[in-house]
């Protein structure tokens, strides 16, 4: 085929791709998308994973390593299968956040810093470079297979002419589509369809280029499967280690390669278009991947020994004969190439102006926020940045000069941005990451990278002396480039990933766990880790004394004049105000913010504000203060409520005393009537009795009757009185004891037979366990019978059962000495229960017998004198009540 | 602390809602599984690549790639609120 035909139809078919993203770029800007905004545009774009790399290397990786290929896109199947775990929300925080580029969404996670931006910036440059280096090479070595079919042998052009040619026209395309506007949303429509083009170019040239080998040249599947078996295709030797660790690598890179982060993230539409490409994506790499084994065996079987594996895509259908096919496997090649370096040098250039070149600007011209058109600033870094990202990849070829194999500089460029990876799980994952612990992993990870995996793959002696692969580091043996810590198990690529990673992690880790991050920092981290969880929460600043003037000149500055003016209108008619200039309220200013991100990233964008508002007003206290409003007031109804219960509790306590006052004031006033009338019975009949004996003139025995009775109710008033006094001075506590050991048993038998003139009529049978009563006491005897005798008194007089009956029942535990009186009557009611043992308490009159109702008081005062009590049983289907004594009462009497 | 009142049980479809969900989580667990699994047949000085070997692959990948488009539509469906329904476990 000739040369220039082959010129010529890579011209016109870049010529189709700028038609179309010119007219997408003309129907988005009438706002009229509609089905390029489908999901298959989204999937078609996400295809830029698969470069030239992909396109002509996979073939070559096949030839060399067997089916290790395959782990470059289980990664990505693997992930994008998952989306529900990551991707989902990667997505929805760079939706919500405007984040324009990876290096964006870290600097802005970790509190807005720059310098994280610069470092992520700095590890993209330099992964990709050799990216795109490998990419103008594979375009080289394409374009060197149509040359060297020229029938006379001639090269028509020098490979490095090629490669110029093909970045500077790669740099216009990229300028002139990725940079037309500023975008509130980084988003580039034509480009990305322009990609999705590509995507299909590129499919439909594998696929035809495989079917041609399966059905062309071999005789169907069947004979393909025969081939695969008989070739000695190298050896693929399992090495788990590596295995694993490609397929985790190639997982990483496809989030953390800027151009995939560019489509996957800030090219998003809609995050549905997500749920088509978790399975679309996948099948898109698999149909990619279908024929590169049958490729690669029949290639190795067909072409001559010695033939670049790398290019049997096109050197397959030349050798058959087939030009068309070769031209359209050139174009995928082509499509290949181009859509990733476009798509990386628009992420690049995105990163470089807005964390590089922006933050630098604003640094060396401190008013430029207000002043300058950083519009056209912007723009015209991103258009140098472009220029410059290609021309580094064009020096990296030229310097490399093309030797190494496509498959080792690519897993190289994977291993630096996969560096990036701790930083961004732990930045959307765990909200204790901070900033210096990203930095400090980033470092660490680029440094690790950079000394066993980047410098090396110059080649030994090139930017690495000899002696260090040999002897290490300053002469340290263990740390060899390709054995670092002695570790030679691994072959380089695996020993980089194991290394980097691991120390990687661990400063990540180490510096997250040891530092406390700024207020802004925590307020990101809970931001992002809670995308899912709803707003943003506090504010960012405070109500700053700004010219809103000066913001409405800032913004039209980044955002153009038209769309600053219709968002300032619309949040001052969200203020109640006419006009263009609202109130700068921090949301106001929340806003705003937000909406320049999207042009020039969170930090600067943060930074630029600053500059006309002050210093970002939020402190910790602030922050905790806004943030755990929601707690206290959580926290203060919880005390309410604790209150009200407690509240409730002492009314209840209140409620019952005084019932039991009420009562007691009742039984008070009954007990006086009583005891009046116990007083006045006596009294009268003393008083009438006497005056007949006064009288004289009576016969001798009624004297004698007439006086018995006055002693009588004499004795009757005495032992009224005696209760009294004994009550008052056991209350008083001031009463005698007299210590000393006695028999239980004893004084149970004594309390019964004194017991016994209460109601002498009764018959009561007695129930007692008399071994279990052998025991001595050290009490006071007499006071411990006379409780007795009172309660067995009380059973005597109160139960009413037709049989009655009386248990006793003894217990000793633990130093004390339980003595239970049970009778087998009805017992006390319950409300009645808690005042029987108060003075003057009775119940009803219906059996009263005589007392004035002090016997349980006296008894209570006796037993608590005695370090015992004396309570009401209840339960025992009877009337019970239970006495507390201790065994020995070591305190003598005061 | 601020711990939003979720209910303890749910209704039959948040129910299958959440366990789509939890099939989401675990596929690629799975496919990774799956993937590495061919690691352990490490027959004696495994040297050539056989078409067993890539059969293999293809079947797992579409199988996974199947699971997935199943699952996809379900899950989606689900996104509308971003309210307690839908985080987290």
């Amino acid at each position: 085929m000739p040369f220039n035909l082959l010129v010529l139809s890579c011209v016109l078919y870049a010529a189709f791709l700028f038609a179309v993203a010119f007219v997408v770029e003309r129907r988005a800007a009438r706002g009229r998308l509609g089905w390029l905004r489908s999901p298959v545009v989204y999937t078609l774009s996400l295809s830029i994973y698969c470069t030239a790399w992909t396109f002509y290397g996979a073939v070559g990786y096949a030839a060399r390593s067997g089916l290790e290929f395959l782990t470059i896109y289980f990664g990505p199947t693997l992930v994008f299968i998952g989306w529900w775990w990551l991707l989902r929300k990667l997505v929805r925080i760079g939706r919500r956040y405007h984040v324009t580029s990876l290096a964006d969404l870290i600097s802005s996670r970790y509190g807005k810093s720059n310098m994280l931006g610069v470092i992520v910036t700095v590890i993209a440059v330099v992964a990709a470079t050799p990216y795109i280096a490998l990419q103008l090479q594979s375009m080289v070595l394409s374009f060197g297979v149509f040359a060297s079919a020229e029938p006379d042998g001639s090269r028509p052009l020098d490979p490095d002419q090629i490669a110029v040619w093909v970045a500077v026209g790669l740099a216009f395309f990229t300028i002139l589509f990725g940079t037309r506007n500023l975008d509130a949303r980084e988003q580039h429509h034509g480009i990305v369809t322009a990609i999705a083009v590509e995507a299909v170019v590129k499919l439909v040239a594998l696929l035809a280029v495989g079917s041609f080998v399966v059905w062309g040249i071999a005789g169907g599947v069947g004979d393909v499967i025969a081939r695969i078996d008989a070739a000695d295709l190298s050896a693929w030797q399992v090495q788990p280690g590596r295995w694993t660790g490609l397929i985790f690598l190639s997982a990483a890179a496809v989030i953390c390669l800027p151009r995939m982060f560019q489509v996957l993230v800030v090219e998003n539409e809609d995050e549905g278009h997500l749920a088509r490409a978790s399975w679309a994506f996948p099948l898109y790499l698999m149909a990619m991947s279908l024929f590169i084994v049958p490729i690669a065996v029949v290639g190795l079987d067909r072409l001559p020994e010695g033939s670049n594996p790398d290019m049997f895509v096109l050197t397959l259908p030349l050798a058959e004969g087939q030009a068309g096919l070769a031209m359209l496997a050139f174009l995928g090649g082509f499509s290949s190439a181009t859509s990733m370096v476009i798509v990386e040098a628009i992420a690049l250039a995105t990163m470089i102006s807005n964390h590089v070149v922006i933050p630098l600007w604003l640094r060396l011209r401190p008013g430029a926020a207000a002043e300058d058109d950083l519009r056209s600033v912007v723009l015209n870094a991103r258009r140098l940045a472009i220029a410059a990202v290609l021309a580094m990849g064009y020096a990296y070829y030229h310097v490399s000069g093309g030797s190494a194999a496509l498959a080792t500089i690519g897993l190289i460029a994977f291993l630096g941005v996969a560096q990036v990876l701790p930083a961004l799980l732990g930045g959307i994952f765990w909200r204790g990451a901070t900033r210096t612990g990203a930095v400090l992993g980033l470092l660490t990870g680029l440094t690790v990278w950079a000394y066993t995996s980047y410098l090396p793959s110059f080649g030994p002696g090139a930017v690495l002396p000899q002696a260090i692969f040999t002897e290490g580091l300053f002469g340290l043996d263990w740390l060899r480039p390709h054995a670092l810590f002695g570790t030679q198990a691994m072959d380089p690529i695996t020993h980089a990933l194991f290394w980097s990673m691991a120390l990687n992690v661990l400063a990540f880790c180490l510096g997250s766990l040891f530092t406390f991050p700024g207020p802004v920092e925590r307020l990101q981290g809970a931001a992002f880790v809670n995308v899912f969880e709803g707003a943003v929460g506090p504010q960012r600043w405070a109500r700053g004394q700004v010219d809103p003037e000066a913001l409405l000149g800032m913004a039209q500055r980044i955002l153009g004049e038209e769309s600053a003016l219709s968002l300032f209108q619309s949040a001052a008619r969200a203020q109640g105000k006419d006009g263009f200039l609202p109130d700068p309220t921090p949301n106001f200013l929340d806003q705003l913010e937000t909406r320049l991100s999207g042009s020039v990233g969170a930090a600067t964008a943060h930074a630029m504000i600053s500059q006309l508002v002050g210093r970002a007003t939020v402190t910790v206290e602030d922050l905790m203060a806004v943030a755990s409003e929601s707690a206290q007031i959580l926290e203060y109804s919880a005390q309410l409520e604790a209150r009200e219960a407690e509240l409730t509790r002492t009314a209840g306590a209140l409620r019952e005393a005084n019932e039991k006052l009420t009562q007691l004031s009742l039984q008070k006033d009954a007990f006086l009537s009583q005891i009046s009338h116990e007083l006045r019975t006596p009294m009268t009949s003393i008083r009438a009795f006497s005056e007949i004996l006064t009288e004289g003139d009576l016969a001798p025995e009624l004297v004698i009757r007439y006086g018995k009775i006055i002693h009588d109710e004499a004795k009757r008033l005495t032992r009224l009185l005696d209760d009294l006094l004994d009550l008052s001075v056991l209350e008083n506590g001031s009463v005698q004891l007299n210590l000393g050991l006695a028999s239980l048993q004893g004084m149970i038998d004594t309390a019964l037979i004194a017991a016994r003139q209460t109601r002498p009529d009764r018959e009561f049978l007695v129930v007692r366990d008399l071994p279990s009563e052998a025991m001595y006491l050290k009490t006071d005897a007499d006071r411990l019978t006379q409780v007795f005798i009172n309660l067995i008194s009380n059973a005597r007089k109160y139960c009413d059962a037709t049989r009655p009956e009386l248990r006793i029942v003894v217990r000793q535990r633990s130093g004390r000495v339980t003595v239970d009186f049970i009778d087998n009557g009805k017992g006390i009611p319950k409300e009645s229960q808690t005042l029987i043992f108060e003075k003057f308490a009775r119940l009803t009159d219906a059996n009263r017998a005589g007392g004035a109702g002090l016997g349980l008081a006296i008894c209570r005062e006796i037993m608590t004198n005695l370090g015992g009590s004396v309570a009401y049983l209840p339960g025992q289907k009877g009337a019970a009540f239970r006495v507390t004594v201790p065994l020995r009462l070591e305190r003598m009497a005061a | 602390m601020k711990q939003p009142r979720r209910p303890l049980f749910l209704a039959r479809a948040p129910y299958r809602r959440r366990r789509l969900r939890d099939a989401a989580r675990l596929l690629p667990i799975v496919g990774a599984f799956l993937l590495l699994l061919p690691l352990l047949w490490a027959r004696e000085a495994r040297l050539s690549l056989t078409s067993a070997d890539v059969i293999y692959f293809f079947l797992v990948w579409l199988g996974l790639i199947g699971l997935a488009a199943a699952l996809a539509p379900g899950l989606r469906g689900g996104d509308g609120g971003d309210g307690a329904d839908d985080e987290e476990d």
